[in-house]
């Protein structure tokens, strides 16, 4: 479904070049769901936007339905964190859900009932005619992600989109994704830099050492696909995983890199 | 608007009472507007009266007064008055025409922008008032002359403002177009367009305001008929009162101008930041 092979992306500028990814290889099964950690400045944010195709990588492809990636593709939606940015304010909930709708050629009768569906999933089937803006963070996510939905697309890019709302919201819509994912069957990736909601929502988390970027270690979930907030997050294998997990970040943070040997000096500290 | 926030009970009681005071507030404000004017008109009268400013030059607004709604009587004010708006309306609008469209292709090719920058910042800082022997040489004192004045001044101001505009549009909402795959005319229509507008309105309001000084300045100095001429035949031929009752008319144009911009901005920015009153976040 989505092949990343030796991505590297290296900024240029005046100032001197940065390596913000070193080496990325991993993939991801079709209707699979897979979470992206790692400290913040790991170059989730670069990977996620390599991925979508808004940024072209310095090396490396990524292939996703056996087509190589050279712009935004067809069977691909994001959501981003900055949902108030993301949303036009000048367009009402539905509009702004309608209007991909519209780019993708598709006739209004199917775009309304497209529109209806995905909000109706999302829990927002009473506000299409309000203003984004007049909505709650929590509630503009969910239009966000009505949005991506309507466009019907087979793999779905999330970049820390609850990062903005309160832990409550958080878990809702943590629960939302999760039954979106399930009834839709589509691709989802997932970066966030919370350590309990990768595991939660995903079947695989890909643990980023700090920049420049390669994966530390491919952690597998092994949770029944039906989770609850409550009854998953007490499990015991939820509280290893966790701290698994919460170990490999802290090593990332420190600096630690499987290939550190390969390094000169600076960033090297092995334990 | 209906929305479902949930949050909405104790904020709506308190943005009801602060609405109450915001309206009281606004009463109390408009009463103290007009005693600020009744407080000029009557120093206004009281000036010369007393004899503190020589009445000849001065006179009392009461005859102000009196000669304006002598003047509003004959069909010569009116058809100056006619004459100043259509002058004043055309220019702003090919000024706003060409500004918005000249603004919206320079400000998205950068090639472009880099390229008329400069030039820009040339060319904006001349008076238009410098341009009048130009303007009576090429197109005569009829109104194509005030016209070019007018859209000169009037061009820049909007311009300026679509050019910042259009750099404006949020890199967020860039990159949500590219992924749902919109098309150039629909990053233009639906995106571009709409972050521009608030820009827009301004160089709009200010342009309004700037195509009512240069028009009267035009009918003034070159000559071309409205109320600009009206008020130097009226200075010329010494009819004091009549003078001062123009300048109060075109006063009062300029504030009526500068009222109906801000309705029209209010009513097409409604979604604005600026504008929307009712948030949840």
């Amino acid at each position: 479904m989505l092949e990343v092979e030796g991505l590297q992306k290296i900024y240029r500028s005046a100032a001197g070049d940065t390596e913000a990814i070193r080496d990325l290889t991993f993939e991801a099964r079709a209707g699979e769901i897979v979470c992206i950690v790692g400290p913040s400045g790991a170059g989730k944010t670069t990977l996620l936007r390599c991925i979508s195709g808004l940024l072209e990588p310095t090396a490396g492809r990524v292939t996703l339905e056996g087509e190589e990636v050279v712009g935004p593709a067809r069977g691909m939606a994001v959501v981003f964190q900055e949902y108030a940015r993301s949303l036009f304010p000048w367009l009402t909930v539905s509009q702004n859900v309608e209007l991909p709708l519209k780019e993708k050629g598709l006739d209004r009768k199917t775009r309304r009932q497209l529109v209806e569906q995905s909000l109706e999933a999302v829990g927002l089937a009473d506000v299409p005619n309000s203003y984004p803006w007049q909505l709650s963070g929590g509630m503009q996510q969910r239009v966000a992600i009505a949005r991506a939905v309507a466009y019907e697309p087979h793999i779905l890019l999330m970049d820390e989109p609850f990062a903005a709302v309160d832990a409550q919201t958080r878990a809702d819509l943590e629960d939302l994704v999760r039954d979106l994912w399930e009834r839709l069957g589509i691709t989802l990736l997932f970066v966030t830099h919370d350590i309990d909601e990768s595991i939660y929502l995903g079947q695989r988390v890909l643990v980023l050492s700090g920049r420049p970027t390669v994966i530390l270690e491919d952690v597998k979930v092994d949770f029944p696909d039906q989770r609850d907030q409550l009854t998953t997050r007490n499990d015991p294998e939820f509280g290893r995983l966790r701290a698994h997990v919460y170990d490999l970040v802290q090593e990332a943070k420190r600096g630690f890199r499987p290939d550190a040997e390969a390094e000169s000096g600076a960033s090297v500290s092995t334990s | 608007m209906a929305t479902a926030v949930p949050t909405t009970a104790p904020p709506a009681r308190q943005s009801s009472a602060k609405q109450k005071r915001a309206r009281n507030f606004s009463v109390n404000r408009t009463i103290l507007g007009l005693a600020g004017i009744v407080t000029a008109l009557a120093v206004l009268e009281a000036l010369p009266r007393v004899g503190i400013v020589d009445r000849r030059f001065l006179p009392p607004f009461s005859e102000m007064a009196v000669a304006l709604s002598e003047r509003v009587q004959t069909s010569v004010f009116w058809e100056a008055l006619g004459n100043t708006l259509v002058t004043w309306a055309v220019g702003l609008s090919i000024a706003l025409i060409s500004g918005i469209l000249l603004g919206m292709i320079i400000g998205s090719v950068g090639v472009l922008r880099d390229a008329t920058a400069s030039t820009i910042e040339f060319l904006r800082p001349i008076p238009s008032v410098a341009l009048i022997p130009l303007a009576v040489l090429l197109l005569g004192t009829g109104r194509p002359g005030t016209l070019l004045l007018v859209v000169y001044a009037t061009f820049w101001q909007v311009l300026v403002q679509v050019l910042y505009g259009v750099q404006d549009v949020d890199p967020v909402a860039r990159d949500t177009s590219r992924v749902y795959k919109f098309r150039f005319l629909t990053v233009g229509l639906r995106l571009v367009w709409p972050t521009t507008l608030p820009y827009v309105m301004t160089g709009f309001r200010l342009g309004a305001t700037v195509a009512l000084i240069l028009t009267i300045t035009g009918e003034l100095i070159i000559g071309t008929p409205g109320l600009g001429r009206l008020l130097a035949i009226a200075q010329e031929s010494g009819q004091v009162a009549s003078m001062y009752a123009l300048v109060i008319v075109t006063g009062v144009l300029g504030v009526l101008v500068n009222l109906g911009a801000r309705q029209i901005e209010r009513r097409v920015l409604h979604w604005h930041a600026s504008i929307r009153r009712e948030t949840a976040s």
